[in-house]
């Protein structure tokens, strides 16, 4: 593959920061930590960063950049603070070579999107040859997550790491029932975190994405790292997972559930747009190649408002009953609203919940109203399915849980046929 | 005089047929302009249908919920309308032309009138029709975003939003067409102020206890009852 650097001109990097990258040279890792006023953990994360690369990898040239959205906090500080110098470690090893730590502050406000760009393009103009990218609010990172993302790069010829974590069984409820079986379904690989806040990637591949990726259009600027993901589930990229350890709950967990539904759900069915020659040829899935236990879940008992949950999706449900009617067929629709009827006898089936999610997918490629609106619309029938599942899984241990996740991806791949139907407008 | 008579009408026979003669290339003029005009109507028709069609002006008319309202009052699709409306006035307008060339007197008036009155009735039909898209662009949003946001009474929210778009854009299609503008505008700051007021009332005194409960339990959530745990989606 030609690698095609981005000149200066054509560049989004700052001319200060351009400096910077030019006085480092090139770098064989790059580990990107994409920060917004998270002075509270940032210093732990780069600590532990460093810490990791000084033990595991001592002789590679390395440096830590911080893509900034405008902190107004202490956190571009403490990260330009960060010096090898001042870090032992126990076994009395020292670095052999300068690691560089350089914070850069992009414009025009906190996206994700922006910060990855500044990653990927400091990468290709350092030619680093693997990348990570770190969140700056996981607190429970080890110096061993650096070596669990970057080793599979360096030795087994695998261009894209993806974490796994042991996380609470209620925690990252989309993620399990819909956007992990959804990409599964879609792609044919069983990526259990398609949206990964800690992820690594080799040269390859980010230049490809950088490349490839629509940064200036409104679908680019969302969703960056799932896109990533996509992209190379589309391409067929070489894709390993490795079990990095604890994440903490309340982590990432953003107040907002409608951006989050954007972000993810948002750009997986804009992805269907692009990509629907590779999707709609795949059937079944395939596991990848795993280190470390593939679901490790916390049975800790936490209180949970459920009929909240439920008082959300029933109105949701009768309120926006002119929205889903534009979207749903009317006896998915019907099917909700009996569901809705009762909370007793609520029980929001896997059937149902795929026959949803594909049918708003269609919407979305047809354009029937809105593609955000309908985005938004589908966020009271996630409560609903966020409902069934908590009362389900309420005393559930944790290979119950799988079996539930597993049968729920199962459904998934065997209606993806109903998806490819509602697509073309043939049902 | 009886050769007085039969002068008289022979000049009055001679003048009929020079009028006749007159009249006649003026007729055909006006035949000819209502033919061609037929024509060119009929083929803006087609090309306009055309048009139409490829750019799903169909779709867009139904995002903007003026397809369900023609449905309702039993009319063809907005196309066809849109289609016929282009049809008529293009037809009517040579018909009017044609009927100025037989010089019937005041014709020429009316004629002017009607192609100046043209242009404020197609702008007064765009701000409707536009009006009525973003009626229902952010009617929706609003709906969808106070149903999200847990707010009651999600759908008078939306509905509200609906009607006071639609009602300025029908108040700004009249000022255009110069129909009873100042009426048009009382009545529409009329009702504008009844229903901020009506809306003000309703939360003042109506939503009292509504909106005590809402505001406690958004700020005070934390003091009045144990916290639940966050559940993180991502």
């Amino acid at each position: 593959m030609t690698r095609r650097s981005l000149l200066p001109e054509e560049s989004i990097l700052s001319d200060d920061f351009l400096r910077e990258l030019m006085n480092v040279g090139e770098v064989d890792i790059l580990i990107g930590v994409p920060t917004y006023n998270d002075a509270n953990t940032v210093g732990t994360v780069v600590q532990a960063v460093r810490a990791g690369l000084l033990q595991y990898f001592p002789r590679q040239r390395a440096v830590v950049i911080n893509a900034d959205g405008g902190s107004k906090d202490a956190t571009r500080d403490l990260v330009r603070a960060a010096s090898i110098s001042d870090l032992h470690h126990p076994s009395g090893m020292t670095a052999l070579r300068t690691l560089h730590c350089i914070s850069t502050q992009y414009s025009g406000g906190v996206e994700s999107g922006k910060a990855l760009h500044t990653i990927l393009a400091a990468a290709d103009l350092l030619r680093a040859r693997s990348c990570a990218v770190v969140a700056p609010d996981s607190i429970h990172i080890e110096p061993v997550w650096m070596k669990g993302l970057l080793d599979p790069l360096h030795n087994s010829h695998v261009d894209l790491v993806t974490p796994l974590y042991r996380r609470h069984k209620f925690d990252g409820l989309l993620v399990r029932n819909l956007i992990y079986p959804l990409v599964r379904a879609l792609y044919g690989k069983r990526v259990r975190e398609p949206n990964p806040t800690e992820f690594a990637f080799s040269s390859r591949l980010a230049v490809q994405f950088l490349n490839q990726h629509p940064w200036t259009q409104d679908a680019g600027r969302d969703g960056t790292e799932i896109s990533l993901i996509l992209t190379a589930l589309e391409q067929d990229w070489p894709i390993a997972q490795v079990f990095l350890g604890e994440k903490s709950r309340t982590e990432h967990a953003p107040t907002d559930l409608v951006r989050a539904m954007r972000q993810t759900v948002g750009t997986i069915f804009w992805s269907l747009e692009q990509n629907f020659s590779a999707w709609s040829s795949r059937s079944g899935s395939s596991p990848l190649p795993t280190s470390g236990p593939e679901a490790d879940v916390d049975l800790e008992p936490i209180r949970v408002n459920r009929k909240r949950l439920w008082e959300m999706f029933a109105r949701g449900v009768a309120e926006l009953e002119p929205v889903l009617k534009s979207i749903l067929s009317p006896a998915t629709l019907a099917e909700l609203q009996r569901a809705a009827a009762k909370e007793e006898e609520f029980h929001f089936s896997d059937e149902l919940w795929v026959q949803t999610a594909y049918e708003f997918a269609a919407s979305f490629h047809q354009e029937v109203i809105s593609r955000d609106h309908i985005v938004q619309a589908l966020v009271p029938l996630y409560r609903g399915k966020a409902y069934t599942f908590l009362t389900e899984n309420r005393d559930a241990s944790g290979e119950q849980l799988e079996a539930g996740i597993e049968a729920l991806c199962q459904t998934f791949e065997q209606k993806k046929p109903t998806l490819l139907e509602l697509w073309e407008g043939t049902k | 005089m009886w050769q007085k008579f039969i002068n008289d009408l022979m000049l009055a026979s001679q003048e009929i047929i020079s009028e006749v003669a007159k009249f006649l290339p003026r007729l055909l003029v006006m035949l000819v302009l209502v033919l061609v005009g037929y024509v060119i109507a009929y083929l803006l028709k087609s090309v306009l249908r055309s048009i139409l069609r490829l750019t799903k002006f169909d779709k867009l008319s139904e995002h903007a919920g003026a397809t369900q309202l023609l449905n309702k009052a039993a009319l063809p699709s907005s196309t066809e309308l849109l289609t016929r409306l282009v049809f008529w006035v293009a037809w009517i307008g040579f018909l009017l032309a044609g009927a100025s060339v037989l010089g019937i007197g005041g014709m020429q008036e009316h004629v002017g009138h009607f192609f100046g009155f043209l242009p404020r009735l197609f702008a007064a039909l765009f701000v409707f029709f536009f009006g009525l898209l973003a009626a229902s662009f952010f009617s929706r949003a609003a709906l969808l975003a106070a149903v999200n946001a847990d707010l009651p009474s999600s759908r008078l929210i939306g509905i509200t939003v609906r009607t006071v778009i639609i009602v300025f854009s029908v108040a700004m299609g009249f000022e255009e067409l110069g129909l009873a503008e100042h009426t048009v505008l009382v009545a529409f700051a009329i009702v504008f102020g009844a229903l901020m007021l009506g809306l003000a009332l309703a939360f003042g005194l109506g939503g009292r206890d509504l909106a005590r409960k809402y505001l406690e339990r958004r700020f005070l959530h934390g003091e009045n009852e144990e916290r639940e745990d966050e559940l993180s989606p991502l």
